[in-house]
Parts: structure tokens; sequence; C-alpha cells
């Protein structure tokens, strides 16, 4: 083994949030040097997950991913955070894996390593590495375990003295409790509620709202909450319960939603197990909706028929002046905070039959992952608008 | 009467940064025109607070940038992206003489910056801010390994950089207190140098026998560092600060065993018996004790002990002899040493000698003695207690905190480009400039 110096490879910021910007930079290269960036990943489920460019450096012996082409490999082009969206699990991996952060107090981490070459190249010993870390927690915001009332979650709290704007944040079907769009969105000023509601067995329709409006209230009625900048969140199902919330509620009075990959086929006084079955053609009415509302869908959806759902609520009259859309071409089901992962297909656990499939959520990774990223800040610039600066009764975009 | 404004947002981009990094406070949906304070608080590892503050108005679209908007008064004023850290000083009331040293580099400093109405000056601790968060300061990269050293009887302190390798050296020296001090050596890994540093003055040698280590003890270092598998053994340097100084470039000339591809020494001298021991270099010192001046706050002034600059030559390190790239830091306001007056001997003595091609000297007005990494508080004077005294002695280290934190920001930055270009061997980097 010769004793000549490496290349140097830099990870700047080398600890940010999850929706955060890094700089991946080599430098001390040759010139025109082929060289392979590579992430690495391993998963909380001890799945490994990777992405990797093939770049050239420059004359200076350079090569920068925020600057430079990737040739190929799991990306192409100028994709500064191509190696965090482009990962997959690696070859000879169980099928059907997503990544989704459990414990969001600890941070994710990437290791990026740079090899020499482009073919091949994991079979050499790296050049260099370094490591990120990803966090879907600020410093200083605090996690709280809610159980009261009959209602169960984990509350999200950001530093400082407040009292902040605040959030309820639902998921869809599928998984347990997830808490990291809750931590992040805590980390970006709001207490962010995750609600624990698809584990228990809701007896009737009347109980299950009931829960959801008690939720709310508890949101509501905390000392570091301002009552009247409490909005709604939610993602396939849990946009399901949103729009219900919002639009049948009598008692809870949410300042704006937002329903990411929604489907409007629920209506009021069904339980959520008979809201997964395609139900009649009914449309929700939208003009029982009194407060500003984003939608956000990918269109090429699979699971759930969104589009064309969205498409005939703008056509009854009223309070379009509420409404703000974005429909993402080639973006799936599962848009999500941004750099991570994008899936097509994943295993699932059908919540009535308790049967293991494996659903198709659509999208292709480059298009479904520039949603996400355009999404998600516009998501926080939506939210920003209409909980923090004064009340607007603007709600395009 | 100002009615209190809802729903301030305040962020620091990055909110984990290593010690070095600059990072961006913004204030926003502030009323535009509003008088507002920004204030860092801090609380050391030993139990002191700290506190920095700026007065700032909002603009018309009620935001402030503290990286392009001037504070109007405070602990610092002016465009001063940095100056919530920098400007940091003990709060009122707290005892005399303190200096802020990180001793456990495995946690972060954490540091709570808020926002208050109006322009605050003092009982902060009574105010409710508008808006408040916590911003986590490294001084170790993720990934970079911590490896206590023993071998040999060395009392050290292993960086390694993450990756694997293999990386150029680095020793790393600390001054006339003693003690093992990690922060620098763990920055320095960060940047990708394995650093290694070392007591040298209460190893556990020292210690337990009461007698002070040899000139061994460093080469024993260096051959640790050199024969580690992930260390470059060809590429190694040395940085010393203050009594460093004398221990590196001491090394660098006169060792056989230590061959140096380069050396920065910090606030210091090449005055010293040539051929002395540790020991007789600072007996050497302790003879001219006698020379210590005190102001009118009874700081002790220690400059003068190794002045006028001999020209015996058997008591200057003959820095004519020097084979590797040296980079002189000097404070000019430097009380404690006479760095300046030393920088310029030592720049006659290599221009005689012919290798003032290898020299470099970055000569700051208004900087006191403890040139540190940026963005930690600037200590003009400190309680201080050396080897040799055992009693503590309020010492005068000199500099004016504007001028002395800019000193600080340039030549760590420059250190870090000294450094790449004599052991990485690159060109222009570019990965400093977020910095």
């Amino acid at each position: 083994m010769t004793q000549a110096v490496p290349p140097i490879l830099s990870v700047t910021p080398s600890r940010a949030l999850v929706d955060e910007k890094f700089q991946v930079l080599v430098e001390n290269l040759p010139p025109g040097c082929p060289v392979t960036l590579r992430s690495l990943h391993r998963s909380e489920d001890e799945d490994d997950w990777e992405a990797y460019g093939h770049y050239v450096s420059d004359h200076r012996g350079v090569v920068s991913v925020s600057e430079d082409l990737s040739f190929g490999g799991m990306y192409t082009g100028k994709e500064p955070m191509g190696l965090l969206w482009s990962m997959r699990p690696v070859p000879g991996s169980r099928k059907g894996l997503r990544l989704r952060k459990i414990n969001v107090c600890t941070p994710m981490l990437v290791n990026i390593s740079v090899h020499s070459g482009h073919e091949g190249f994991r079979d050499r010993t790296p050049l260099a590495s370094a490591l990120a870390e990803r966090w879907y927690m600020a410093p200083g915001v605090k996690r709280i375990d809610i159980n009261k009332q009959g209602v169960q979650g984990t509350l999200f709290i950001p530093p400082g003295p407040g009292p902040f704007p605040a959030l309820l944040d639902m998921w869809g079907g599928g998984a347990g409790l997830l808490e990291y769009r809750s931590a992040l969105l805590a980390s970006r000023g709001y207490v962010s509620f995750s609600l624990d509601y698809l584990r228990s067995e809701h007896l009737s329709a009347d109980v299950e709202f009931k829960y959801f409006e008690t939720a709310f209230n508890i949101i509501r009625n905390h000392p570091q909450v301002i009552p009247d900048r409490v909005g709604i969140l939610g993602s396939s199902l849990g946009s399901m319960v949103a729009f219900n919330l919002t639009a049948y509620s009598t008692i809870i009075k949410p300042r704006c939603i937002v329903c990411i990959s929604s489907n409007h086929y629920h209506p009021p006084g069904t339980t959520l197990k008979a809201g997964f079955k395609i139900l009649s053609n009914r449309t929700n009415d939208l003009s029982k909706i009194n407060c500003p509302m984003l939608l956000v869908n990918g269109c090429d959806d699979q699971n759930w028929p969104t589009v064309e759902t969205v498409a005939r609520l703008l056509r009854e009259g009223g309070k379009e002046h509420l409404l703000s859309r974005l429909a993402y071409p080639g973006a799936g089901h599962l848009i999500e905070p941004p750099f991570s992962p994008h899936f097509r297909a994943t295993k699932f656990i059908i919540l009535n039959s308790k049967e293991k499939v494996i659903l198709l959520w659509g999208g292709h990774t480059k298009p479904h992952s520039d949603a996400q990223e355009d999404s998600w800040r516009k998501i926080l610039s939506f939210l920003q608008l209409h909980l923090y600066h004064s009340p607007s009764v603007k709600a395009n975009l | 009467m100002d009615r209190k404004q809802c729903c301030v947002k305040l962020s620091v981009q990055p909110s984990r940064g290593l010690m070095d990094e600059k990072f961006i406070v913004l204030v926003q949906n502030a009323l535009p025109g509003s008088q507002l304070t920004i204030r860092a608080l801090h609380q050391c590892e030993d139990g002191h607070s700290w506190e920095a503050f700026g007065h700032y108005t909002a603009d018309t679209t009620g935001t402030i940038d503290v990286s392009e908007d001037p504070s109007i008064r405070g602990t610092y004023s002016g465009v001063e992206q940095m100056g919530l850290l920098w400007s940091l000083r003990p709060i009122p009331g707290s005892k005399p003489g303190l200096r802020m040293r990180k001793k456990n580099i495995q946690t972060p400093m954490e540091v709570t910056i808020s926002v208050y109405q109006g322009h605050q000056t003092e009982g902060f601790a009574d105010l409710v801010p508008l808006s408040g968060v916590v911003v986590e300061r490294w001084y170790m990269a993720p990934g970079v390994r911590r490896i206590p050293v023993t071998e040999g009887g060395l009392t050290a302190t292993l960086f390694l950089p993450s990756g694997p390798g293999p990386f150029p050296g680095l020793l790393d020296l600390w001054g006339g207190g003693g003690q093992l001090v990690e922060y620098r050596a763990a920055l320095l890994a960060s940047h990708g140098f394995a650093s290694m540093a070392i007591d040298y003055l209460t190893s556990k040698f020292t210690m337990e026998t009461g007698k002070m280590v040899d000139n061994q003890y460093f080469e024993t270092a260096y051959r640790v560092l050199q024969q580690h598998p992930q260390v470059c053994g060809s590429k190694i340097a040395m940085i010393g600060l203050s009594f460093g100084t004398s221990m590196t470039l001491k090394m660098a000339i006169y060792s056989e065993v230590i061959k140096l591809s380069a050396a920065v020494c910090i606030s210091g001298s090449h005055v010293q018996p040539v051929e002395g021991s540790v020991e007789e270099i600072m007996g050497f010192f302790q003879k001219n004790a006698g020379k210590t001046r005190f102001n009118e706050k009874n700081e002790a002034i220690w400059r003068d002990l190794l002045l006028p600059i001999p020209t015996d030559p058997s008591l200057k390190a003959d820095v004519g002899r020097l084979q590797c790239p040296l980079l002189l830091v000097v404070g000019e306001d430097d009380q404690n040493w006479p760095a300046q007056e030393s920088a310029l001997d030592i720049k006659e003595m290599m221009a005689r000698a012919g290798n003032s091609h290898l020299l470099t000297v970055l000569s700051y007005p208004n900087a006191g003695h403890l040139i540190e990494p940026p963005y930690t508080p600037h200590a003009r004077s400190s309680t201080f207690k050396t080897v040799e005294i055992q009693e503590k002695v309020m010492c005068l280290w000199g500099g004016q905190t504007v001028e002395h934190s800019r000193a600080q920001e340039d030549a760590w930055k420059k250190i870090l480009v000294f450094l790449r270009e004599n052991l990485y061997g690159g060109r222009n980097p570019t990965s400093f400039s977020h910095l």
C-alpha cells in the first residue's frame, strides 16, 4: 500500500435537519479522474441502503456534487441531493422495503464515500469517506408522550417560550405511530401532535369523530399553543380525516389544513374501516370548508384515485378561493419530507384482513423526489402564511 | 408602550455546527421597524453563565438578518455575523478572571439564542423572550474517533478523521498551564488531520515522579503517530502555542528522529537555551521572573522575561537550520510573550541563513496572546497557574476583543490552508470557504 496522500472528501454541513441540503465535495484528486460518490445507510431494521453517482474530476482535481453532473449510477445530471433521495436497498436485500425512522431522537447516519473508477467501484476500498448526520429534531425540541382523555400520540414542542401555532398531524394506514414529520414540523416552529388513531378498534363513526375532535382540543388547550392558530396536516387516510373534521365538526375550527395524497370518497357517518372500501360516487361538499386548504397530490398515485376526485371538488362552486392545489406529474402516493428515498411499491398490512401484500404506490423516482422537495417547501410557506402571519382569505399560492 | 409581538420567528442555520463554522441568525415576522434585542446565553462546564447581545431594528418586511444587518449597540456593534459568540462575556456579578475552555469535547457547546422586545441591556433573566432556539457547536465532526494514548509513557489523545485514511499527522501542543487540552486537535481532525494532543508538562509520568519529561517524550509521540496504520508517516506537522512553540521549534530543528513537513508556532518565541531539556528551558524563564511587571489592575505581564532578544546564539533556537515551512502567528498586543519581537528576529536569522522562503508571518494588530480557534470569547486577562508557580495569578494576555476575534478567524483559516497545502499538497482548497 502506497503512502500517497488521499483525496479529501467533505460534507457540509455534517450535521443537518433532514430537509436541509448538503454540499459534497472531493478535492485533491488527479485532474480528469473518474470516481464514484456513494452513500450508505444502515436502517433501524438493519437493512443497508445505498445510492451512487459517477463523476469525473475537473482540472483542479475537484468533484462538487452540487455543481457537477453525474454521468450515471442511481441518478444522472446535476443533483446536489441525489445521494439521498435515490437510495435503494443494496443488491440482495429483502423485497418491498421502506425507509422510515422510528426513533427520532437520534440522527440518521449516512456514510458518504468516494471510490476510484466507475464500473466495479464497489470492489475497491474507498479513497476517503465522511459521515453525515441527518436529524428530524432540532436541538431543544421536546418530545412528549400523550395519553389523555383516551387520546394517544406524541407531541413535539419547539424550543423557546412560546406560545406557538400548532398542528394535528395524521398519517395513513399501514404503519404504527410515525413521529418524524411532527418532529420536523416542531423543528420548524410548530407544536405538532402526531396522532395515533389506527391501532385501537373504534366502535362507531360517532366515537371515532369525537376522538379526533378531542385530539384537536388537547392541542388547542395546551399552554404553549396559541388557541386560534391550530391547523391540521394529514396524508392519505389522514387527509380524509382532516377534511371531514374541517367540514363537519361543529366544535373545532382549524385555521388551515393540508391534505397530502387525499381521497374524498369517505362520506360522513361511516367508520374508517368502511372508508377503505370504495364507496359511492358521492363527493364531499366543498362549501362546508371555511379555512384555507392546500391539496398535494401525485399524478401517478396508484393507491387512491386522487386527481379525479380533486378535480371534481374544484368544480363545486363557492369556496374555490380557499383552495390551493399542487399536482405533481410523475409523483406517487407517498409524498414525504424531502430527500428521503422513493418507494414505488412496498410491503403493507391491510387493516381489515391483516393480509400482507405489496402495494403499488406509484411515482417515478426523479419526479417524485422533486415533488417531495417542492411540496415540503410550499407546505411550510403555506403554514407560515396562515399560522404565523395575520389571517388571510387568499389561499392561492 | 410596545404591545407584545406575536409569533416572531427566530432561526439559526445551521442549528448544529462545528465550532469554526459560521451561522446565520434570522428573525422574521416581527413588526416592521420594531426594536429588538438578540441575545446569546451559554452555561459553560464550570457552571458560569456567559452572554452576548446586539440591538437591532427590524426592516420593512419585519426581518433581521444578523449576517447583513448592523447591531446598533450591545456586546458587539456593526454587521457581525458571529458577534453573538465571540463577544460572549461572563454575566454581571460573575467572578473575575474567567476563561472559557471546553474540556469534554464529545458533547457540544449549547448556546440559547433568543430575541427580546425592545433594546435591553440587563436583567434578561427576568424578561420573557419573544422567541428562542438552541444551537449546538461541536469540536468533533461526526465520525471523528477519539483514542486515548498511553503507550511509551505518553499522556496524549489521538483524534482520527472519519474514513480509511491514511491521513497526514499533527502533533498538538499547548502552553505553560499544562493539562491535556483536546479541543484544537479534535477540530483539526474534523478537517482531515490525524491530530494528537499531548500533555507534556503534567503527564502521568510527571505527576507520579515529580520529574519533567525529556526530549524522548516528544520523539515517542512522533513515532507512535508515524507508525499508526491510518497515518501517512511522511506527512507529519507540529502546532504549538506559547510554550508549545518553544517545544515545536526545538523538535523541528534539533531532533534526529522528528522530521516535520510543516510547523505552526502561535504566540511564542525561539528564545531558549539550545540543547536544553524541557526542565532547563522552563528554568531559564523562571530565572527572569523578576522582570514581571504589573499593570494598574495588578495583572501580571510576562512578556519582558525573554527581552531583550539575546544576540548570543546559544540562547536562541537556530531557525536558520529549519528545513520545513514555518507559519508564525503573532498578536501585536501579546502581553504574555514577546511574540512580535521574536518573529522579527526569526525573520532576520532566516534571511541571513538563506531559508526565509520557508517563513510566513501572520501579525495581527491589537490581538493578544491567546490566539485560538475562532468564535469563542476573548479573554484579555484570566486567572492562571503555570506548572512552576503553585498559586494562581491574574495574567494579562492582551488584545482588544474585536480585533482579537477577527485575528482568530483569519489566522485559523490561514492555518488550515497552510496545513492543507503542506500536508495534502493541494492547491486552491475550496472546502474552507464556508468558514
